[in-house]
């Protein structure tokens, strides 16, 4: 059994359990909770698009299209490929937070 | 209906962030057949119904899509025809020698205003279906194989300027309108589902800023369990789905939408009607485009709306 960290997603405020060899989208997805926007979740389309904000981690390989060089580096990540290696705290950043942070405003 | 001209989708070739990743799905989750690599890299598939060599081409790159997609047109001076009826309207053509794919013969390439490389072909080595031209069984092994599909159907592409795109299929390669959906004005396009053949569709465009974009690649099954097992297959084998198993309004297919490794959308479906060049297009209005799409729910995702490769 790997280890398992706590993400916190900051937009939401929702914190999920995740366990170091799944990915952040997936162990959000499978508890049922909101936070994320969810694309392909396979890397290719960039709506689950964060911003590492703590924490260390690894990633597998994302599109290019989605995520450039810099902003790999600047720890802007997709979060279908984002392992965490510790606690976590991620911001949204993707295509989608529009309609996340609307649906987060709409339902308070 | 003598079928002349613009016969059938032919291949498409694909982008995948993790090639051994890719050659896994389509061989073993989704069951098409391997029938060769070239030196470029890429991997080549058929259904296991297609008779001609290859129709899903993939390669590794840093970013997923679509690189192009082909149809087989009935022979080379219909090649020649067409080559020359693009150029006359406008369109630039390159042409690729034969061999450049494998078993494909001489391609024409043309780029259409949605930024899309679409290309012609007239020749393609038929490897058969596994089974003779002679009193053949009704299928094979590799029918039961994963998913399985028959065939490489149609696409989905998303791009801008699809009226132009339109005219281009329409006054050149021979397609007509089958189905449509209008936007909120009444009047401008936001999908077309076009035809060259008696399908409900071979190929569709729907309005995007973006120029390029693939949504989907579409395999047909023969049947709606059929689909239903391939929703088996795709949690077995912890595939994303997108939606479904659920029916459109548009073209009546029962489908699966869901994403290969790399977050290339795929379509399972059956079903769809028998259309003729003849026959009026349906249209669909704005209010109404959710049950177009999804007949059951009659609402949109957001992620089937905006989510492309």
């Amino acid at each position: 059994m790997g280890q398992r960290f706590a993400v916190t997603i900051e937009d939401s405020g929702e914190r999920v359990a995740c366990a170091d060899n799944d990915n952040v989208l997936r162990a959000m997805e499978a508890l049922g909770r909101k936070g994320i926007p969810v694309g392909c979740r396979g890397g290719g389309c960039g709506v689950c698009k964060v911003q590492v904000t703590g924490g260390a981690y690894h990633t597998r390989k994302m599109s290019r299209a989605c995520v450039t060089e810099a902003e790999e580096a600047d720890g802007v990540v997709l979060a279908c490929k984002l392992f965490p290696e510790s606690d976590l705290s991620v911001k949204v950043v993707g295509k989608m937070v529009k309609a996340v942070c609307a649906g987060i405003q709409g339902s308070t | 209906m003598a079928m002349t001209g613009v016969l059938r989708p032919g291949h498409i070739s694909m982008r995948v962030l993790d090639l051994e990743e890719g050659i896994n799905f389509y061989k073993n989750v989704l069951g098409l057949v391997e029938t060769g690599r070239d030196g470029q890299g890429r991997v080549y598939f058929k259904a296991w119904d297609e008779r001609e060599h290859n129709s899903v081409l993939i390669r590794e790159a840093d970013t997923a899509g679509v690189d192009f997609f082909a149809f087989k047109v009935a022979d080379k001076a219909t090649l020649d025809k067409l080559d020359g009826d693009l150029q006359a309207f406008g369109v630039k053509t390159e042409r690729i020698p034969a061999g450049e794919m494998l078993e494909t013969g001489e391609r024409v390439r043309f780029e259409v205003p949605s930024g899309h490389l679409i290309e012609l072909y007239a020749e393609k080595t038929d490897v058969g279906n596994g089974q003779s031209y002679v009193n053949p069984d009704p299928w094979v092994p590799d029918a039961e194989r994963g998913i399985a599909p028959t065939r490489m159907d149609h696409c989905l592409l998303y791009g801008p300027d699809i009226e132009k795109v339109q005219e281009i299929f329409e006054k050149v390669l021979g397609f007509y309108l089958v189905e449509h959906v209008v936007m909120e004005d009444g009047k401008t396009d936001l999908a077309i589902w076009l035809s060259c053949s008696t399908k409900a569709h071979d190929i569709a465009f729907v309005r995007h800023p973006e120029p390029g974009k693939l949504h989907h690649i579409s395999f047909k099954l023969d049947s709606w369990e059929k689909v239903l097992r391939a929703a088996d297959i795709m949690s077995m084998n912890r595939i994303s789905i997108d939606i479904g198993p659920t029916r459109h309004g548009i073209t009546r297919g029962s489908t699966i939408y869901a994403f290969d490794p790399s977050g290339n959308r795929f379509e399972t479906f059956c079903g769809g009607y028998d259309t003729y060049p003849d026959y009026k297009a349906v249209k669909w209005t704005w209010d109404e485009v959710g049950a177009g799409i999804f007949y059951h729910d009659r609402k949109l995702n957001e992620r089937f709306l905006s989510v492309v490769s």
